[in-house]
């Protein structure tokens, strides 16, 4: 079986976003990217999956600029077998994205894909859901544990209140949540083994799909700030604060 | 505008994120509702006493009773041929659901919405909440999640709205619900509670997070959540993760201990009406954003600060 892992190119997490002065968008020009953290998680998953052997090849998809080949080589040099890169400097959104995945998944016919449950750039959380709707899939989001057996796959699920299991027929799409895995580092050796891996680049256009935007952005601001509080020197003082506040009696 | 509103409910009574979500598209006019499980015909009582709601769609199926997407979207998609937009509490079977039916209808969904704006213009959070979107549509029926916590709640009663049984659109036939494991809580849930004690790394283990941050939660009636990292360590429940990719929650008052204020965090709760901070560190980011800080040892100031409340 083929998994397939759509991986994006992200602003890292550790970066603090700016939103540009003119309200245009959030300023990305000389900011550090990596690859959306979910996505991580789903290529770790995707290649203990391969290692059990479940699966037998792992294939790496981003929908960017160039420079998400650099993307897709961390997913190489983490040990994916080879990777596709679906190449536009226009922003393509969650349905636009789901549509080229689903062109993707007509020639490679992947048994299972794996996505992050959300990019940390749009927040969006609609890809994998999107994805399935359009393949006509079954679908386990959020997941926090993966059973493949036959030609099912069990899909523990992060939700409300708790855990809830779900048993999908294959093929199926599964998006990541946080504690499915912790994703390996690339070694040295594998991040050189990785440049020669295959890569092939295609554009929307090559797939016949309209990625054009059904959202437009008016405007993006900063949120309200807060303004800065005060510190108390000890309990007492904190106590007598929750009281004035009606906290505490 | 005829908007259809997905009631989340647990066959047995409508949860309090629909209300919200019923408060956002009474924005865009009028508002019918779907009830969609199993055994569920009171939750549609229930759900025609919500202030302000016309129609309630009561669709009462075994193919419905968990909430399957691959079963629930289906029959959306066919109620969606006479309505105009369709909004989804942004929970976790919301989000679940909704981009589902979104793809079916062709439309690109707009996620986790702060306000209506215009019939087809909405703010919305990116970036962990470091910037807000203003977006307009352009698809002629609009896909919506709504935060729970920037919508006040709709009335739960007063409503006078009719109940209509629908006929199912069955089984897809390709997912099977196979259990839960829901943790039964004895405090108030966390996206509904005035008052949030949270617990981060420094709380060490779970037996220490429970002997720690319960207590102070029981003494102020308070709900209790955590930060990623407490999550990951195992010394809480993964639904009581607060922050980007856990709950978003906006209390009266929400105590932070042990919690350093990552962005990540901050994005959950930073719209909370007072935020307490108690941290060892100074310099924490969680300063940046407290209304009030103590900085000191946890494990001195949590147990003083419960017996003297
Ligand atoms: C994709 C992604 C999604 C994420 N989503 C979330 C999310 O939704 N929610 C979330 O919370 N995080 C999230 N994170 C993680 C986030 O980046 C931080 O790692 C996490 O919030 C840190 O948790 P913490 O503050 O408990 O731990 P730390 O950052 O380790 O902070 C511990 C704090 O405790 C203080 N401390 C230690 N001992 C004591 C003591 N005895 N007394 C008082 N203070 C003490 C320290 O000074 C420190 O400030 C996400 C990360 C990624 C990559
Ligand atoms: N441009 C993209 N290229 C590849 N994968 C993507 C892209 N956008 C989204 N995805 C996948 O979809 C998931 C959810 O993204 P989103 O719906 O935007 O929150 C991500 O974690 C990725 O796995």
């Amino acid at each position: 079986m083929k998994l397939l892992v759509p991986i994006k190119r992200v602003i890292d997490y550790n970066v603090k976003p700016r939103v540009k002065a003119d309200g245009s968008g959030v300023d990305l020009a000389n900011v550090k990217m990596s690859m959306n953290p979910f996505d991580e998680i789903a290529v770790e998953e995707a290649l203990r999956l391969r290692e059990k052997g479940v699966a037998s090849e792992v294939v790496v998809v981003s929908i960017g600029p160039a420079k998400a080949q650099e993307t897709l080589r961390t997913g190489l040099a983490m040990g994916a077998d080879r990777a596709i890169l679906i190449q536009t400097d226009d922003e393509v959104e969650p349905l636009g994205v789901a549509k080229l995945l689903a062109k993707v998944q007509e020639e490679e016919q992947a048994g299972l894909i794996i996505l992050g449950k959300q990019a940390i750039d749009d927040d969006s959380n609609q890809t994998g859901q999107m994805l399935a709707a359009l393949l006509g899939r079954p679908q386990g989001t959020f997941a926090s544990k993966v059973e493949v057996s036959g030609d099912a796959v069990a899909v523990t699920r992060e939700v409300d209140g708790g855990l809830e299991t779900v048993s999908l027929t294959l093929p199926a799409i599964v998006t990541t949540d946080l504690r499915l895995n912790e994703p390996r580092y690339a070694s040295l050796p594998n991040i050189m083994k990785a440049k020669s891996k295959p890569l092939a680049t295609k554009t929307p256009a090559d797939y016949g799909v309209d990625v054009s935007p059904r959202l437009a952005t008016l405007k993006v601001v900063e949120p309200p700030k807060r303004s800065a509080g005060v510190k108390v020197a000890d309990v007492d003082e904190l106590v007598a604060k929750l009281k004035a506040m009606g906290v505490a009696a | 505008m005829k908007t259809l509103v997905w009631v989340e409910h647990d066959n047995a009574s409508v949860k309090d994120a629909t209300l919200a979500a019923v408060t956002a598209a009474s924005k865009l006019g009028e508002v019918h509702l779907l009830v969609a499980g199993k055994g569920c015909a009171g939750v549609a009582d229930e759900a025609a006493k919500i202030a302000g709601v016309g129609k309630v769609h009561l669709a009462d199926d075994a193919a419905y009773e968990h909430a399957l997407a691959e079963n629930v979207a289906p029959l959306i998609v066919e109620l969606m041929s006479h309505h105009d937009a369709f909004i989804a509490p942004a929970t976790s079977h919301g989000k679940n659901i909704a981009p589902r039916v979104a793809a079916l209808l062709d439309v690109m969904q707009i996620s986790d919405i702060l306000s209506v704006e215009s019939e087809d213009t909405f703010t919305r959070p990116t970036y962990a909440g470091n910037a807000i979107a203003t977006v307009q549509s352009k698809d002629a029926k609009k896909v919506i999640t709504v935060r729970g916590t920037a919508f006040d709640k709709a009335a739960t009663s007063g409503g006078s709205g009719s109940v209509e049984a629908v006929s199912s659109t069955g089984e897809a036939g390709t997912s099977r619900f196979v259990g839960a494991e829901i943790v039964k809580l004895e405090r108030p849930e966390l996206t509904s509670a005035k008052i949030i004690v949270s617990g981060g790394r420094a709380l060490k283990d779970a037996e220490t997070f429970q002997s720690t941050i319960y207590p102070l939660a029981d003494k102020l009636g308070a709900a209790v959540g955590a930060s990623r990292a407490a999550v990951d360590a195992g010394y809480a429940p993964n639904d009581y993760q607060v922050g980007q990719t856990g709950k978003i929650v906006a209390p009266e008052v929400y105590v932070a201990v042990g919690i350093s204020g990552a962005i990540q965090h901050l994005a959950g709760m930073k719209d909370s009406k007072t935020i307490i901070a108690i941290n060892k560190d100074e310099d924490a980011p969680i300063f940046q954003v407290a209304d009030i800080g103590l900085v000191g040892d946890l494990f001195k100031i949590v147990p003083e600060l419960t017996e003297k409340l």
